[in-house]
């Protein structure tokens, strides 16, 4: 059994996201430790909270990241756990980010598309990856943000599209780190199936 | 693209015999009629886009019951879960969204402290703070007020009602909903208690005028009685989802009978 670690930074529902990666067969640690965050065979950062919080939580423990996601293990991240691993995001000032994909978190534009964009979207897959085994191009998954990830076609698995298209799924050139907008705990069977397919790969 | 969404409301209660259950269903093959869970289980299987639980009763000796049923919900549903009643701190918002929930529903208690939704939405994000309101119309003319033209071409404004309806508040309802955006809420559960509990339709012009002036999602809520009310909600209404009880507790349409009635009808919906 994979031992997974949901990097707890102190806020929000971090019971669905170890819920939902123990009914896709892992053992699940939430943790900030050090240690346990290298000696895991997968990383979650979840995604709760205000970008600039979520950082200023990081700091003691990015360079643990930083190592496992050198040494090739699958690092995925959820919402504003996505949106972390880029260069840098607008939300509440200038904030740089881990900068793992390079990339922005931008605010949506004001028009008539409400914001946040809350509800369930259809994907559109732009890279055959490992982490849409089994799933449908336009499959439908949980969303719920009011910034988005600007960055490449180049580290770009699939977009959706709100107003304007962005980037729903996104990974790093070596493809060990994959980044969702979306809730994958919350997209039902689809997520779930998504989550199966990141263990697959620890 | 983005769907309009399909939320069953259980509203859940303490009964002495039998534990917690949710009040009104009759569902007769449930292994145990009224279980939160299995409920909550059978409205996934059918399609639901969000659950939403409301504690009817609580008190503070039944929150722990609350969190518990939260906790199995979560362990085994994995759609969004949004829990409200009776929810007045920032410290109780926190345990139920630890216990899995992913979002609250504050109603009066933001009415009495709007600093709660404020200070909600700085720490668990705006995403997680969906404001109730509850409204009345009021049919008395006033300059002050948001005056909405009503289905047989009167107009009355719409009065923010607390404690279960029982309470007017003499607030106007659209500017409400303005305020509660400011502060940060990031959805608005609207439920006109004119309609509410009466299956005779959604309150139409209450809720696409908010739909229309706040930015915001709406999700409409009371007096779903069948399947045309639903799709009144979101054509008309411009509701961004839509909330709905008896319909599904007394089994007259299953979520996905609804979804299919929508995509017929051209509303996008996740099936």
């Amino acid at each position: 059994m994979k031992t997974i670690v949901i990097i707890d930074y102190g806020l929000g529902n971090l019971r669905s996201v170890q819920k939902a990666f123990e009914h896709a067969g892992a053992r699940v640690s939430i943790s900030n430790n050090v240690r346990e965050i290298r000696n895991a065979d997968g990383l979650v950062l979840p995604g709760v909270g205000a970008f600039y919080d979520g950082m200023v939580q990081l700091q003691e423990i990015k360079y643990a990241i930083y190592d496992v996601v050198n040494d090739d293990k699958p690092l995925l991240g959820i919402c504003l756990g996505m949106q972390m691993l880029l260069t840098e995001s607008e939300e509440g000032g200038r904030n740089k980010g881990l900068g793992i994909i390079q990339g922005q978190a931008i605010r949506f534009p004001k028009s008539k598309f409400k914001v946040p964009h809350i509800g369930w979207n259809s994907l559109d897959f732009k890279d055959a990856n490992s982490f849409l085994r089994n799933i449908d191009d336009h499959s439908y998954v949980y969303f719920v943000h009011s910034y988005y990830a600007k960055t490449s076609p180049e580290y770009t698995v699939a977009t959706c599209t709100y107003g304007l298209e962005f980037a729903a799924i996104i990974k790093n050139k070596k493809g060990n780190v994959i980044g969702t907008q979306y809730h994958p705990e919350k997209s039902g069977d689809v997520g779930l199936q998504m989550i199966q397919n990141f263990l697959l790969r620890c | 693209m983005l769907t309009k969404r399909i939320i069953p409301c259980l509203d859940v209660t303490l009964d002495d015999a039998c534990g917690t259950v949710v009040k009104g269903v009759e569902f007769v093959d449930l292994k145990r009629a009224g279980d939160p869970v299995e409920l909550a289980k059978r409205y996934n299987e059918q399609g639901a886009d969000e659950l939403v639980f409301l504690d009817i009763t609580a008190s503070h000796e039944h929150r722990a019951t609350m969190i518990d049923v939260i906790e199995r919900t979560a362990d085994e549903v994995f759609i969004p879960l949004t829990v409200g009643g009776g929810i007045s701190s920032v410290e109780t918002i926190r345990q139920i969204l630890r216990a899995g929930a992913d979002k609250v529903t504050i109603n009066t208690a933001a009415i009495k402290n709007t600093e709660l939704i404020k200070e909600a939405s700085g720490i668990f994000g705006s995403q997680c703070i969906v404001t109730a309101i509850d409204c009345k119309r009021n049919l008395t003319i006033q300059p002050d007020k948001n005056m909405v033209t009503l289905e047989d071409g009167s107009r009355a404004w719409y009065e923010v009602v607390i404690y279960g309806g029982r309470t007017p508040t003499g607030i106007d309802a659209i500017w409400w909903g303005q305020q509660i955006e400011k502060l940060g809420s990031g959805e608005i559960l609207l439920t006109s208690m004119n309609r509410d509990g009466t299956c005779g339709g959604f309150d139409i012009p209450i809720t696409s005028a908010i739909s229309e002036t706040l930015d915001i999602p709406v999700i409409a809520s009371g007096g779903a009685g069948n399947i045309e009310h639903i799709y009144e909600a979101f054509i008309k209404g411009k509701a961004d989802a839509a909330l709905a009880a008896s319909i599904f507790h007394f089994g007259t349409y299953t979520v996905n009978e609804v979804k299919q009635y929508l995509q017929e009808k051209g509303v996008p919906v996740r099936i």
